[in-house]
């Protein structure tokens, strides 16, 4: 025999469970949709087209070069798999720098290059004072983190190299 | 036997004359801990401790973020516990609870989102975007104020109580979708720093006074919440002489 109280548990568990089940569902549904950013390894496994998307990754280091408007940046975004040339007019957050994280906004042009309408910088979850960054820096350990994962799953390593170089001519 | 003196330690814990002698005994030290650990984690977190490597002394932002941000967690989280408390086993002392917990968990939200917006825009570049993890804090803060809003929206406060406490179960579902917003989607926000995999990534010189501020926060939540709920177990009291002196003196 079932008391009031347990009946009333059960009813809760079970109401609780449905509801996770369905968020788990849509959101799971949704993951396009929810990412922020897309990688650089996402342009080549599904070309975004005409569309306006984001992608997120480091900038490539050595890649920086401003035009001679003095306001046009072009730099590399790569996610160690692939690389994207992005190229941007207007001012750069104040963290932009090589190997930082980077969040670009824009269109892929048919040139292969991404046209950035905004750039964010993205931190990693480390902290920590400058000397110790410096020590880890000398001692060859200090590795920025890509942000971010790819939302598609790039095939075959073939697949990859044909996606950077096409980006890259 | 054994359900038996759970279920007895339960109530115990939910008389609310032995609620108010251990809030009376708890209130003072939770007060204590509150200042004292506001005063030296501030002067830790703001003064002696290191800047960040990348970030400089905008990082010192994070010593009120990131305790505001577990704080709007941690009180929705115990006022879900206690929505289902009170739901199954009807203890009285579960609503109040949630009822003096909720405007708190909604002033820690709303700080954790302005020094959000305040620490973005100098590093990140912006003041908001709607990234998973942004969007669903927003989502947390939203159901604080509904939940507000609800429980007082009956004239029967029992049916009011109950809508809220249903509301407060429904939403815990966004509790774990905040904490692993980060690592599920690619977010302009970084993933964790301290409760992760692996240990905390930020360096001990500034683990130290975040978690001295974290726990001036909590102290702060425990004296605040106890001084509100004894205000509404003293209020209820009210009400109940108030009604025996009416019906007594139309006899």
């Amino acid at each position: 025999m079932m008391t009031r109280k347990k009946r009333r548990l059960y009813v809760v568990l079970l109401a609780l469970l449905g509801l996770g089940t369905a968020a788990a569902l849509t959101l799971s549904a949704f993951e396009e949709n929810i990412v922020f950013f897309y990688s650089p390894s996402d342009l080549g496994a599904r070309p975004p087209g005409d569309r306006s998307v984001r992608i997120g990754g480091l900038v490539a280091e050595g890649s920086i070069t401003k035009q001679a408007d003095g306001m046009t940046t072009v730099f590399q975004v790569t996610d160690m798999s692939a690389t994207v040339p992005v190229r941007y007019t207007g001012i750069l957050p104040d963290l932009f720098r090589e190997g930082q994280g980077v969040v670009a906004e824009g269109r892929l042009g048919p040139d292969g290059v991404f046209v950035a309408r905004e750039v964010l910088a993205r931190h990693d979850e480390n902290y920590m004072p400058p000397e110790v960054a410096d020590a880890l820096k000398r001692a060859g350990q200090f590795k920025p983190e890509v942000p971010g994962k790819p939302v598609y799953e790039t095939s075959t390593t073939g697949d990859k190299v044909h996606a950077t170089t096409t980006l890259k001519q | 036997m054994g359900h038996a003196t759970y279920a007895l330690a339960m109530h115990r814990f939910a008389n609310p004359a032995r609620f108010l002698r251990l809030a009376a005994v708890v209130q003072p030290w939770a007060a204590g801990i509150a200042v004292i650990g506001f005063v030296a984690g501030l002067y830790w977190a703001l003064v002696a401790s290191p800047p960040d490597y990348q970030q400089g002394d905008t990082v010192r932002i994070m010593y009120i973020h990131v305790p505001a941000a577990w704080m709007s967690l941690f009180v929705y989280s115990s006022m879900a516990v206690a929505a289902a408390v009170a739901l199954i086993w009807r203890h009285p002392l579960a609503e109040v609870y949630a009822r003096a917990a909720a405007p708190l968990g909604a002033g820690f939200t709303l700080v954790c989102l302005a020094t959000g917006s305040l620490w973005g825009e100098p590093m990140w570049g912006t003041w908001w975007v709607w990234d998973a993890r942004l969007t669903s804090v927003l989502i947390l803060f939203f159901l604080y104020l509904g939940y507000m809003a609800l429980v007082d929206a009956f004239d029967d406060p029992t049916r009011g109580n109950r809508a809220g406490c249903i509301l407060l179960l429904v939403g815990a579902v966004n509790v774990p979708i905040i904490k692993f917003s980060v690592d599920w989607w690619n977010t302009l926000h970084q993933p964790a720093s301290v409760f992760r995999m692996g240990g905390p990534t930020i360096h001990a010189d500034m683990l130290w006074p975040l978690l001295a501020l974290a726990i001036a926060f909590k102290a702060y939540f425990a004296a605040v919440v106890i001084t509100r709920m004894r205000a509404e177990l003293l209020a209820r009291k009210v009400q109940a002489l108030r009604l025996a002196q009416a019906s007594q003196a139309a006899e």
